[in-house]
């Protein structure tokens, strides 16, 4: 409440500064009495500042909003600061000069919090509605959006008159739209705006739902209509965000059990250590992110493709290890290989934690990875964008070796029918060892994917353990193709209960459908048929 | 030969029997206490740091000289995050090192396994961790946050300052997020809150995938009133959370978070960028302006010979039981656990955001309760702080504990006394 009152105050002031500029306030003095200001006080003066209407303390209130706005300590004068080695670099606000280098000691930070963040904003939306770049216009109509008040609204139709990028005015026009609602123009009027912000979609919702209580009887009917319109629109994008969401989570489950679908399925063998190759592949894109920071941050956004071969290799030669140094000597014995693998797994967690201490390590987003956009009535995040797209990829990659290349074929003789391979002069344990190395590779490429949604540390490798399992054993002991359906099935099944049950027990019915389902399908979705299965 | 065997046998024979006269007489001049943290396992990550900070502590107040004139030693064991273990370890503790007291436990699942040890045996417990309160013993002290020490200074300040109407209480499926919850909810509902206006969520424990979550909490966000998420999220499922609301978009000016179990620790795997504004209530903050702050950060980097480690609340905490315990103990002038339960209850000492917590009859302490915003620096800054606040074991806000006092002091001794029915016992009875 109060911040549309001083929000108001502010853009009269505003109105008033831009007819007579040449009599514009110095901002100066008032950037000056935030040394002393509580939070309250210093929203006061933003929006006085923001009134003198000088557009030149645009950067000053962007730093501000950043946290990089300092006093100094000897005579409280207000600057904008930035780092320079080991001090600070002094901006003055209002003419933007350089005044000088101090240390860190020498001035004291302005504390800034979200109410102050949110003044900020608004205040900047309305300095910059008419800055003749347009990124800036686009942000400041943004700005309004987000923060509509009646007061704003003189100043955007002032901007549309002379707007003319597309893009721009139409955004513009949302802004126009959603600060009229609450002025008090014609019923007329506001029953176009309530038709523009229907259009909205989601985020018109709020806005409307904030009026609805106070508008005009007249406009009840128009605005409850718009509201209905929106949400009925946004049950049917419900359905296709469900099952966006289950594929995202569905190549999550992909990509963990993949490596699996390798080393259980194809060969046998009950690795418990499948986990820590998720997590060895993680600790490499963590390594490789390291190395590029501290030599050449300029690479940061190839940082993941440089990881991926890393990973495969490290990961594929630990895999390599194991199976030379302890599976081996354990072929057809499952009770002892779970037994040995496990302990395997545990000794590879505490190395790690050991070495890289137990907490988190940061393993940042690339930009390619970060944010999102919208589609239609949804939200789509890159990040799991582009790890639905890598998953299947790692997915039919390896389709492709093992069923069109030599080596592929010789893996299948093997875990088919070791003594006939054998004597077709098929190196059998060669075979098993790059098998079960291609398997960890493959896991340790799920890390970097992995890596990039979950935390990097020590225990990452074992929440995907069992879920791996779960994968590989729905969908079809040796079968690649079972591992894609049943990961993505179970992924979406996941999502479409998680809105009505909630997580924890759509988790636990999930559960109960898979021991259901193997009670009448012991071998999973897609069962391997033919002589290879009774060996 | 022979001769030469026997000899050497003897001399052996001595050598042994000075080392083991050295071994007992050294024993005896120690005094020992046990660290009780899981340094494997899922709760390795919180918690191995609270073993470094106890070290760090054991071996300054060495360096000062011990306690009554004997050095400190710490027996440090390994429950690996398995909470019937930690009744083990406890005991083992207890009975076989003899240790005068222990510091230790995080979750409230593995306090709730050891409790009855502490009490059977009559020993000490110091538990550094926020946590849901309802509560009592008379062999445990709680030095971390009760819910009026955090979550509920938190709302208030989220209804004030930010003018938040409707509350998403989102946390891990276990004990200290139901409490929380529920006791939040009641106090809410008190301040005239309508019921659809608060949503209430769980998630398992190590919850990474928050894609649906977090869209509901923006839905639930769009009715047009200020909205704010209340998180009792835990441990290693916050950073998939708040990497998901950083990319969906939601920004601490629109919605903020606030959460109990997200400090300096937890930031520190995170690019904290797209979460400033985000906020967290706690006791303490690295970040707090204060010489003893100052001091603590210097010898802690110095102890662990890493400058970027970073300090955190439990680990505050377990400095004010820790150092509370030892003027206790100078008090009492022996490390009797009897004595030290009389002495302990009054003791004052500085807390590391520059004031003091006392420790008080209910086995609770005073302390101020801040509010910090997430900074791009992976730090906290505070925006608010209150004065020292007393720990409130039964909360008033539930019904069946809000007649119910604990005060351990002679003549009452009751860690459950109902001020409705005069009696000591049974939690609403």
């Amino acid at each position: 409440m109060t911040f549309r009152i001083f929000s108001g105050a502010f853009v009269a002031f505003l109105l008033f500064a831009c007819a007579a500029f040449a009599q514009g306030t110095d901002p100066k003095p008032l950037f000056n009495q935030l040394a002393d200001a509580n939070f309250n006080a210093a929203e006061k003066l933003v929006a006085e500042i923001a009134a003198t209407g000088n557009p030149r303390v645009v950067p000053a209130l962007n730093a501000f909003s950043e946290g990089d706005l300092y006093f100094r300590k000897s005579d409280k004068a207000v600057f904008a600061a930035k780092a320079a080695g080991s001090q600070l670099e002094l901006i003055d606000p209002v003419t933007g000069e350089s005044a000088g280098q101090v240390a860190k000691s020498a001035v004291t930070k302005i504390k800034v919090n979200n109410n102050l963040r949110r003044a900020i904003r608004a205040a900047l939306g309305g300095l910059t509605l008419m800055s003749p770049d347009r990124g800036a216009r686009l942000s400041a109509a943004d700005a309004i959006l987000r923060a509509p008040s009646a007061e704003a609204l003189e100043l955007v139709e002032a901007a549309l008159v002379k707007e003319t990028d597309g893009e721009v005015k139409a955004r513009m026009e949302e802004a126009r739209a959603v600060s009229l609602l609450s002025s008090d123009r014609s019923v007329d009027e506001k029953r176009a705006a309530i038709e523009t912000i229907a259009g909205l979609g989601a985020s018109g919702l709020g806005v409307l739902n904030s009026v609805s209580g106070t508008i005009d009887p007249g406009l009840k009917p128009d605005l409850d209509a718009a509201i209905a319109s929106i949400q009925n629109e946004q049950q049917l994008w419900n359905l296709a965000q469900n099952v966006w969401y289950g594929m995202s989570l569905g190549s999550v489950l992909l990509l963990a059990a993949i490596g699996l679908a390798i080393t259980f399925g194809v060969m046998g063998i009950i690795n418990m250590a499948h986990g820590e190759m998720v997590m060895l592949g993680a600790y490499s894109t963590f390594m490789v992110q390291q190395v590029i920071r501290e030599n050449a941050p300029g690479l940061f956004d190839w940082s993941l493709a440089i990881a991926l071969p890393v990973a495969f290799l490290v990961t594929g030669a630990v895999g390599f290890v194991i199976e030379r140094g302890v599976i081996r000597f354990l072929y057809g014995r499952p009770l002892e290989t779970l037994l040995a693998t496990w302990g395997v797994s545990l000794i590879l967690q505490q190395a790690i934690r050991t070495i890289f201490g137990p907490t988190n390590q940061e393993v940042g987003n690339p930009s390619w990875m970060s944010g999102s956009f919208p589609l239609g009535g949804m939200t789509i995040t890159y990040n799991r964008m582009w790890i639905i797209v890598f998953s299947l990829t790692i997915f039919f990659a390896l389709l492709f070796v093992m069923k069109k290349t030599a080596y592929g074929l010789n893996m299948r003789a093997v875990t088919q029918n070791r003594r006939m391979a054998s004597s077709m002069g098929i190196r059998t344990p060669w075979v098993d060892a790059l098998t079960f190395a291609l398997g960890s590779g493959i896991a340790g490429i799920a890390g970097v994917a992995l890596s990039q949604i979950d935390n990097v540390s020590p225990n990452l490798g074992q929440s995907y353990i069992i879920d791996s399992f779960m994968v590989v054993v729905f969908g079809g002991v040796g079968n690649l193709w079972g591992t894609l359906v049943g990961a993505l099935s179970l992924g979406i099944l996941n999502k479409f209960l998680e809105p009505s049950v909630g997580a924890v027990l759509g988790k636990i019915l999930v559960l109960v459908l898979i021991i259901l389902f193997i009670q009448k399908r012991p071998r999973g979705l897609f069962a391997l048929k033919g002589r290879a299965v009774e060996a | 030969m022979s001769f030469k065997a026997k000899l050497g046998g003897a001399l052996l024979a001595a050598a042994l029997s000075t080392t083991a006269f050295h071994g007992a007489f050294a024993a005896d001049d120690t005094i020992k206490i046990g660290v009780l943290h899981s340094l494997s396992g899922t709760m390795a990550i919180s918690e191995t740091t609270l073993k470094d900070a106890m070290l760090m502590l054991v071996e300054e107040q060495n360096k000062k000289g011990g306690v009554l004139g004997k050095k400190l030693e710490a027996v440090v064991v390994d429950p690996a995050s398995d909470w019937p273990l930690f009744a083990e370890k406890a005991r083992q503790l207890i009975s076989q090192d003899k240790v005068a007291a222990v510091f230790g436990c995080w979750t409230s699942s593995s306090r709730k396994s050891v409790l009855p040890v502490f009490e059977e045996l009559n020993s000490i417990l110091f538990y550094p961790v926020q946590y849901e309160g309802e509560e009592s013993s008379r062999n445990i002290f709680y030095t971390g946050a009760a819910p009026n020490q955090q979550a509920i200074p938190a709302v208030d300040y989220l209804a004030e300052t930010e003018g938040v109407e409707r509350w998403v209480l989102a946390g891990t499926d276990y004990v200290y997020p139901q409490t929380t919850n529920k006791i939040l909810k009641a106090y809410l509902m008190s301040k005239g809150v309508a019921e659809e206006d608060i949503m209430i969520n769980y998630t398992p424990f190590g919850h990474s995938d928050w894609q649906t979550i977090v869209s509901d909490i923006k839905k639930f966000g769009s009715a047009g009133k200020k909205t704010a998420v209340v998180s009792t999220i835990n441990g290693d499922a916050n950073v998939p959370f708040y990497k998901e609301l950083g990319n969906q978009g939601i920004k601490a000016e629109d919605i903020p978070v606030v959460a109990f179990s997200v400090g300096e620790e937890e930031l520190a795997g995170l690019d904290t960028a797209p979460l400033v504004g985000h906020l967290a209530a706690w006791n303490y903050f690295q970040s707090v302006d204060a010489p003893v702050n100052a001091e603590f950060i210097k010898t802690w980097h110095a102890y662990t010979k890493n400058d970027k480690r970073v300090t955190n609340d439990p680990m505050e905490a377990a400095y004010i039981g820790f150092n509370a315990w030892v003027k206790a103990v100078e008090a009492a002038g022996t490390t009797e656990t009897d004595a030290v339960l009389d002495s302990i209850i009054g003791v004052s000492v500085p807390n590391l955001s520059g004031g003091t917590s006392t420790v008080m009859p209910n086995h609770h302490i005073t302390k101020p309760v801040l509010i910090g915003e997430i900074q791009a620096d992976g730090q906290f800054e505070v925006v608010q702080e209150t004065a020292a606040v007393v720990g409130d074991e039964w909360s008033d806000y539930l019904p069946d504990s809000k007649d119910l006092i604990s005060d351990w002091r002679k003549p009452m001794e009751c860690g459950n006394f109902n001020v409705a029915t005069g009696k000591c016992g049974g939690k609403g009875s």
